[in-house]
């Protein structure tokens, strides 16, 4: 019993580090300008796409592959910002949240369209390894690893390089950065990238032991949303913890009682906190 | 003035009352499956609007009162073999009970912590039933068809099945406009406003908002039922579905949230568009997409929707298009 | 006067005689019977889908070729398909098949691939009076629903894995433990319950009896709860998800001496999984290397109809370029079915067909067809049984071997581990 639970509590927090990664994006984008980007989810499937595609037509390899998918989801935030978020920045709520809505409803549009909704699959057998009486995929650990690298990589970024510092400044007091002379439209603009690319790295590195779908990313926006709140929205080491929280639970809660009871508890957890705590563990912005 | 001589009563009335009457009349089963479909929509999304229109709360989970709701009525009228007037009534019931619970906690938050909140209801509600026994758990519950006989055979059934929505529609249009023309609508509108000012100016908000909240969940509770019982069966995966949910809200801000013919519009026009794009060869794919780049240039350029630009460009109108 | 009396005379006797020609003429004409269906060309159950299909497309083709079907009056009967892609999806499902059949017009409707949509089809089907052959639906449960008007070609779901309790009694006497894990929709959940009390029955012990929502791609959770000292692991769903599910259990190490799981392993696709396929089990409603034929049919009393089973193999190989799985036998034998109920009845109005369908008992390349009669499960099919087949290796390359029953079999069963 104990072997068992320290099994499965392992699985999930390795697999929680790569949820973290994916509710840094989104919570990202929310500390800075406020927004929810209910495209969140697609952009995750985009991610595993655009490792599948680059592995079976490229032949290139899934880990070297994610570095050309945060590219695309950097380039993929801009765009979006641009064409939906831009006009409707300062507008209500409801607004941003109908016009980040609208473009996942494209994406998954295009995405049935051109993928179909069959099931897709990384074949890129690694084996797994034995420590002690745990067996673990080795594509799960190197998730783990590639998650871990991409959160010291953001938060260098957002403490030692100036752009990072314009997006902290941003988030912090918008008006203010405006008169210090931070072109405010450009900064959210990358801020909004940053977050795609998040979403989209953690999206390719679920691919490669997860099979997938363009409607993939549905649960792990979900998943996203419960983590963000759970942590604070608006702050991504918040982000981080709750994602090892959720893969916490995610792989003890079976222990105890059915696994299909593990999203009853998961989304009674977030209403709890959104009622009792909303701004979570770490404080919201 | 007697509200029903205002025309921005009769007129949404006088369309879903000849449109019903024509598809009874014509007695056609394709007729009537494609009118079924709208007609829900049409008053799933006037639902809707009783919340979000008046009060300005953005509901995104609001397809769990037609689940929990739907799944209540068919139970009763499968398993404990109620009549579909009572058992509808009741699913109706057991969704507004649900909002008064959860609403007095939820309606507390504002902005997107609400909408986060009611996915996350949503979600819950969902996983909540794939494990409940009674209800049959991820595999659901189906009616016998010999349940069909009481009505006399099923494709009586269906017509009458359809006919209790049709009438259903109707209620919610009237309770709509009541709602918007009494006190207690002008309340909702100034906590659509300023909920803080309201406040302020003696409106109590938060026996206002879970009234509102109630009355907008009572009506999805029906319609869940018949559509189940139209279908035979329901699983968790029919019953709360997102999509469904968000499908609504588009309708409502296609057609122009706030008002009476605004949910009908918005209702008709998607599922048309729907239709065409599903069966056009070009766009069969694509019709996610496309109704995707039409919600995102409402919102970027009318975000009153249809009814809100026409008032506002044919002033003259205002009085008629409510 | 006279004159125009013998003009209308003749007139008349043209008229009959024209009338008499015209009748003729139209018992000779060619009928086309519409067969409407819904098929998941996408989404999560294509794999399996496409293969249904392909087998009753296949049937089209060759019956219209031979010229159709020959009723007694002398019409001649072709066949045409018309179908959508339900992607998958319930609710398609439920729309296309009402258009089927309103607009559409069609006469007889196939079921869609899957227990669940199949239900879901078949409820617009009896509200609409139409005859339908569900293929690839095995759940009981869509025939306890009182429908009269729908037959199902494959073996029930409750007969699906006790035959994998029976053989590893026969592998290991010492066996007890058996680990199930299923997807948790109607065809599987009929099985496992089937299953559960059967093993229970034999003597053993269920260790776990858990089930997984559909469209699952983590299913470490459940595999954690496998108890290290399970002797076997059953269960599975549909081909998505077990083929994941069989690749996980082998990345995991899982040391089970069986793995037996539904609706993937006797797919030939499944070799794909390469080692974690090796071992694996599954149970299926036919196998190519099957041996119905005149000579089983006419041992058991039965006439034997349609295409033989080299037949079959050797056209669908040539036609798809792939093995036929159990998933085309079964689309192919839903056209077989109908063709000799038409011809049984002589006509191919409802009533007439559906009576021949009741009395139907006969022997075709996919197995014994006979439906039941009775009103609780009328439409159950109770003449057809499983075959196991389990993936080994020759010369190095993985093989699908038929391992039970000993009658039907080509290698005899090895242990998933050791290897």
């Amino acid at each position: 019993m104990f072997s068992q639970m320290l099994s499965s509590l392992t699985d999930g927090l390795l697999l929680g580090f790569v949820y973290g990664v994916a509710a840094m994006g989104l919570t990202l984008i929310w500390g800075v300008m406020s927004v929810i980007n209910l495209a969140h989810g697609p952009v995750i499937a985009l991610g595993m796409f655009g490792t599948y595609l680059l592995f079976t037509h490229l032949g290139v390899n899934p880990y070297l592959g994610l570095v050309v998918v945060a590219v695309f989801g950097l380039a993929l935030g801009f765009v979006i910002y641009g064409a939906a978020v831009h006009r409707v920045i300062n507008a209500p709520h409801l607004s941003s949240l109908l016009a980040t809505f609208s473009v996942n409803m494209i994406i998954i549009g295009l995405g049935t369209a051109i993928f179909s909704t069959s099931p897709q699959n990384i074949d890129f057998p690694l084996g797994s390894v034995e420590i002690g009486f745990l067996t673990l995929p080795v594509t799960r650990l190197l998730a783990t690893v590639g998650a871990v690298l991409f959160t010291a990589a953001l938060y260098l970024f957002l403490y030692f390089t100036r752009p990072g510092k314009a997006i902290r400044a941003v988030a912090n007091n918008r008006r203010a950065a405006e008169l210090m002379g931070i072109p405010s439209s450009l900064v959210l603009a990358l801020s909004f990238g940053l977050g795609t690319m998040l979403a989209a790295v953690a999206g390719g590195l679920i691919s490669t032991f997860f099979p997938f779908t363009i409607l993939s990313g549905g649960p792990y926006e979900l998943k996203s949303f419960v983590i963000c709140v759970l942590g604070g929205l608006g702050n991504p080491l918040g982000a981080l913890l709750g994602g090892l929280i959720l893969g916490g639970l995610e792989g003890l809660i079976p222990a105890f009682m059915p696994v299909s009871w593990v999203p009853v508890v998961e989304f009674g957890l977030f209403v709890l906190v959104l009622l009792l705590r909303p701004s979570g563990l770490l404080g919201a912005k | 003035m007697k509200f029903w001589r205002q025309p921005g009563f009769w007129l949404p009335v006088a369309i879903v009352l000849l449109w019903g009457g024509a598809v009874l009349a014509l007695r056609q089963d394709t007729i009537r499956e494609t009118a079924f479909t709208v007609l829900m929509f049409v008053a799933l999304a006037s639902s809707l609007n009783i919340l979000l229109g008046y009060t300005g709360y953005v509901s995104f989970g609001h397809i769990v009162f037609f689940g929990l709701g739907g799944y209540t009525g068919f139970y009763l009228l499968s398993e404990q073999g109620w009549p579909l007037y009572l058992a509808a009534v009741a699913g109706g019931l057991l969704s507004a009970l649900i909002a008064l619970l959860v609403g007095l906690a939820v309606l507390r938050l504002r902005g997107a912590y609400f909408a986060l909140a009611t996915i996350g209801i949503n979600e819950a509600a969902r996983a909540f039933v794939s494990n409940f026994g009674p209800f049959g758990a991820a595999t659901g519950l189906f009616v016998n068809f010999s349940a069909y006989e009481k009505y006399g055979g099923a494709s009586q059934a269906l017509w009458t099945t359809f006919t209790f929505l049709w009438l259903t529609t109707l209620a919610v249009l009237v309770v709509s406009f009541l709602v918007k023309h009494s006190r207690f609508g002008l309340g909702l509108l100034a906590i659509r406003e300023d909920e803080d000012a309201a406040m302020v100016m003696g409106v109590r908000a938060p026996r206002a908002k879970t009234i509102t909240y109630v009355i907008s969940a009572f009506f999805p509770g029906i319609i869940g039922t018949l559509y189940f019982f139209k279908n035979g069966n329901v699983e968790p995966g029919d019953a709360f579905q997102l999509h469904m949910s968000i499908e609504m809200l588009v309708m409502v801000m296609l057609g122009g949230m706030g008002t009476l013919l605004g949910p009908i519009l918005g209702a008709v026009g998607y599922q048309g568009l729907r239709g065409y794009l599903l069966t056009s060869p070009i766009f069969k794919d694509l019709h996610l997409a496309v109704a995707g780049l039409i919600l995102l240039l409402i919102i970027l350029f009318v975000p009153a929707g249809a009814v809100g630009w026409v008032r506002h460009r044919f002033r003259g109108l205002s009085r008629v298009l409510e | 006067m006279k004159r125009f009396g013998w003009c209308l005379l003749s007139l008349a006797l043209a008229g009959f005689f024209f009338a008499a020609l015209g009748q003729a003429a139209l018992a000779a004409e060619p009928k086309t019977v519409v067969i409407g269906f819904t098929a998941s060309q996408t989404g999560k159950l294509n794999v399996e889908a496409i293969r249904q299909i392909n087998g009753l497309n296949l049937w089209i083709e060759q019956v219209n070729k031979a010229g159709g079907l020959k009723l007694p009056d002398g019409t001649q009967v072709k066949f045409a398909a018309k179908f959508y892609d339900d992607e998958s999806k319930k609710e398609r499902v439920q729309e296309l098949y009402t258009k089927l059949i309103s607009t559409d017009k069609a006469d007889f409707l196939i079921s869609p691939y899957s227990s669940g949509l199949a239900d879901a089809a078949a409820v617009i089907a009896q509200q609409y009076n139409k005859i339908m052959i569900t293929a690839g639906a095995a759940s009981d449960s869509t025939y306890k629903k009182g429908y009269t008007l729908i037959y199902q070609t494959y073996t029930p779901a409750s007969r699906y894995l006790t035959g994998a309790i029976d053989l590893l009694s026969k592998m290991d006497p010492q066996a007890r433990k058996v680990a199930i894990v299923n997807e948790k929709d109607k065809f599987s959940t009929d099985v496992v319950n089937a299953l559960k009390a059967y093993a229970e029955k034999k003597g053993y012990q269920v260790v776990l009896f858990e089930g997984y929502d559909s469209g699952t791609a983590d299913f470490a959770p459940f595999i954690n709860k496998i108890p290290a000292d399970v002797d076997a692991v059953m269960g599975g769903g549909h081909y998505a998800d077990t083929s994941t599910f069989a690749r996980q259990l082998f990345e995991k190490g899982v040391k089970a001496k069986m793995v037996a799981l539904l609706v993937a392993p006797p797919e030939p696709k499944f070799a794909e999984l390469g080692e974690a396929a090796y071992g694996v089990i599954g149970a299926s409603q036919w196998q190519p290397e099957a041996k119905y034929g005149p000579e089983s049919a006419k041992k058991e009393g039965l006439e034997f109809v349609g295409i033989s089973v080299a037949d079959f193999d050797k056209t669908y190989k040539e036609k798809f370029k792939e093995e036929p799985s159990y998933h085309s036998a079964g689309g192919y034998v839903s056209g077989v079915i109908l063709a000799e109920a038409i011809k049984k009845a002589g006509s191919t109005e409802t009533p007439k067909v559906k009576q021949a369908m009741d009395e139907m008992n006969i022997m075709t390349f996919y197995g014994h067809i006979k439906f039941d009669n009775t009103p609780k499960e009328h439409g159950l099919q109770v003449g057809h049984d499983m075959v196991y087949s389990q993936w080994q290796k020759k010369q190095g390359k993985l093989v699908n071997e038929v391992v039970w029953p000993e009658s039907a079999q080509t290698a005899k069963a090895i242990f998933y581990f050791p290897r």
